[in-house]
């Protein structure tokens, strides 16, 4: 059928196009410095050179290892207040629950930027520069992923609840033993997206970060890309694809799911 | 464990305001860990930066000398604010409409029910997972003036290289370009997770109608992907405002200031020209704006956009 070849043929065009990017430096991570300059597209063999130049020349695992915990505890840490304050949402019935609700819708309105100043005097008052505290806490809060949980949460029946309640068993235990099993899917979901947004943190690791053992990975690659080897762009691209294949990995692993959730809460 | 119960009715006044204090006090140790974070982080900082935006600083950020609205007269008579306002609202001109046209494309394209079509909707989506960092430095090489893809192609063609990010007649197209590209992949996501939530009977029903592709877009696809549509109008717009990394890798804020939108300004003033005040009516301006856009969604979402 002709009109499936045409949608193959826009299909292809169109994925090569925006692929074409991230392909590219894969490929000039390979190349020498000759081929680069010369503006090959295909490395004439695919040697690893350029991997081992950017671990020697920048302290590449110590940031790959500062990235990984910094995403790992923003993750959990989002995961653990989000489930915790979308269960009072749903769960808990208290005196001024509506607005405190509010009060949390409106810190979707405060673009973080604005706030960057006072934050960076108040995390360098507490002694938290260059530390995993002072990268990780400020994000633990998260109205996004509150309500994405909360969401999730409602389609649990309420009797469930008031059974448990009557049962005696504490309102603790009815969420770590029923209320986070169900809403595991989500939670998944809520894990990929802080991860990616938290592994590709770049302005505030900036600010609060200034020397090389709590650097992130993001910051090491404005380094790279500043100091004399900026010119070696085989090393730099070397040092791009270690830092976008976790999230790639991940991206691609939990695209379908990244979907639904996002979609979900976007239209609520 | 289904169990029919009743609960039963106390009657006693006074333990029902024991209940409700019990029920306040758990719900308060629910939300408290996000409540003081949400305090001291995000309104605390805000209302600080209210505060430090009428003062003028000294180079720690300290407030020194009390100055009403006189950072914000100052700003709007500055030549270099002046800039940023321009750069901030042509980069919101060259990024959002061409960004949303570009990711609906893709999700119109990637909602056919084809063999292999996951991996495409893979390829589609895979900005998503490069950061700003990562990408810039991408961009940068193919931005190269000797070689850079873009000059190579135009070499090609007889034409003449072009300094892409230093010529302030294309920088910001150039950054706007590489944005675009960076943003396509969340925005493509929502989309097609939006389409793929229109009802299917629509569509029956105008295949037994016997109408054509155009009109289908026009009349069900469209309408009905106009909340989803508005969402990410609204967040990249927001975005928009908020651009930072690839300014600071690919331009700096330059050449000429063309490229300093606003959060790399604050930036600029607050971190390394240490004028705090300057900077603190700026974020000012820049909460201002993002929370127009906020209401204008809530004010215009409720009422233009057709839900089913």
């Amino acid at each position: 059928m002709g009109k499936k070849v045409l949608l193959y043929m826009a299909l292809t065009v169109s994925g090569l196009v925006m692929v074409f990017p991230i392909l590219y430096a894969f490929l000039i991570s390979f190349m020498q410095g000759g081929e680069v300059l010369q503006g090959s597209l295909w490395p004439e063999s695919f040697s690893l050179a350029n991997y081992f130049s950017a671990f020697e020349r920048v302290p590449l695992l110590t940031y790959l290892w500062n990235s990984l915990v910094v995403s790992v505890l923003i993750m959990v840490g989002q995961l653990v207040l989000c489930s915790l304050a979308a269960f009072a949402f749903v769960f808990i019935e208290f005196k001024g629950r509506e607005w405190i609700f509010y009060l949390f819708i409106s810190t979707m309105m405060i673009p973080w930027e604005a706030t960057m100043v006072p934050n960076f005097q108040t995390v360098q008052s507490l002694g938290w520069l260059n530390s995993y505290a002072g990268l990780t806490i400020p994000f633990f809060a998260m109205a996004f992923g509150t309500f994405l949980l909360r969401q999730q949460f409602k389609t649990i029946p309420k009797e469930l609840y008031e059974a448990s309640q009557i049962a005696g068993i504490s309102k603790l235990r009815f969420f770590t033993g029923v209320v986070l099993p169900v809403a595991k899917t989500t939670i998944t979901t809520l894990a990929i997206y802080s991860f990616l947004t938290a592994w590709n943190m770049y302005l505030w690791p900036l600010l609060v970060t200034n020397n090389e053992a709590n650097r992130t990975v993001q910051i090491g690659l404005k380094q790279m890309q500043t100091q004399e080897i900026a010119s070696d762009w085989g090393v730099v691209m070397a040092g791009v694809v270690m830092v976008i294949l976790p999230t790639l990995i991940l991206l691609f692993a939990g695209q379908k799911r990244l979907q639904e959730g996002l979609t979900q809460g976007a239209l609520k | 464990m289904r169990q029919e119960t009743t609960i039963g009715s106390t009657g006693d006044r006074h333990l029902e305001r024991k209940r409700a204090w019990s029920n306040w006090m758990t719900g308060m140790m629910f939300l408290l860990p996000s409540l003081i974070l949400f305090g001291v982080f995000l309104f605390y900082p805000m209302v600080r930066t209210v505060y430090l935006s009428l003062f003028l600083t000294d180079s720690q950020g300290i407030p020194v000398v009390f100055v009403g609205w006189e950072n914000f007269i100052n700003l709007f008579q500055s030549t270099s604010f002046q800039l940023s306002a321009k750069a901030t609202a042509l980069f919101v001109l060259y990024t959002v409409p061409a960004g949303i046209v570009l990711a609906t494309g893709l999700a119109i394209l990637a909602n056919q029910k084809l063999r292999g079509i996951g991996l495409f909707r893979t390829m589609f989506s895979a900005t998503m997972g490069m950061s700003v960092a990562a990408s810039s430095v991408i961009w940068m090489f193919l931005f190269n003036p000797s070689i850079g893809l873009f000059n190579r192609i135009l070499a090609a063609l007889n034409i003449p290289g072009v300094q892409w990010l230093l010529d302030p007649q294309y920088a910001l197209l150039s950054v706007s370009v590489a944005t675009i590209w960076m943003n396509t992949g969340f925005a493509f996501l929502i989309l097609l997770g939006g389409l793929q939530n229109i009802d299917q009977s629509l569509y029956e029903s105008a295949r037994i109608a016997g109408v054509s592709e155009s009109y289908k877009l026009r009349k069900i696809t469209l309408p009905m992907l106009s909340p989803t549509l508005f969402f990410v109008t609204t967040v990249s717009l927001i975005n928009a405002f908020q651009t930072f990394g690839q300014i600071d890798l690919l331009t700096k804020g330059g050449p000429m200031e063309s490229t300093n939108v606003i959060v790399y300004s604050i930036y600029k003033d607050a971190f390394i020209n240490y004028n705090v005040g300057s900077a603190s009516a700026q974020a000012v301006l820049l909460f201002v704006a993002v929370l127009v856009v906020t209401v204008l969604q809530f004010k215009i979402g409720e009422r233009k956009v057709h839900y089913q």
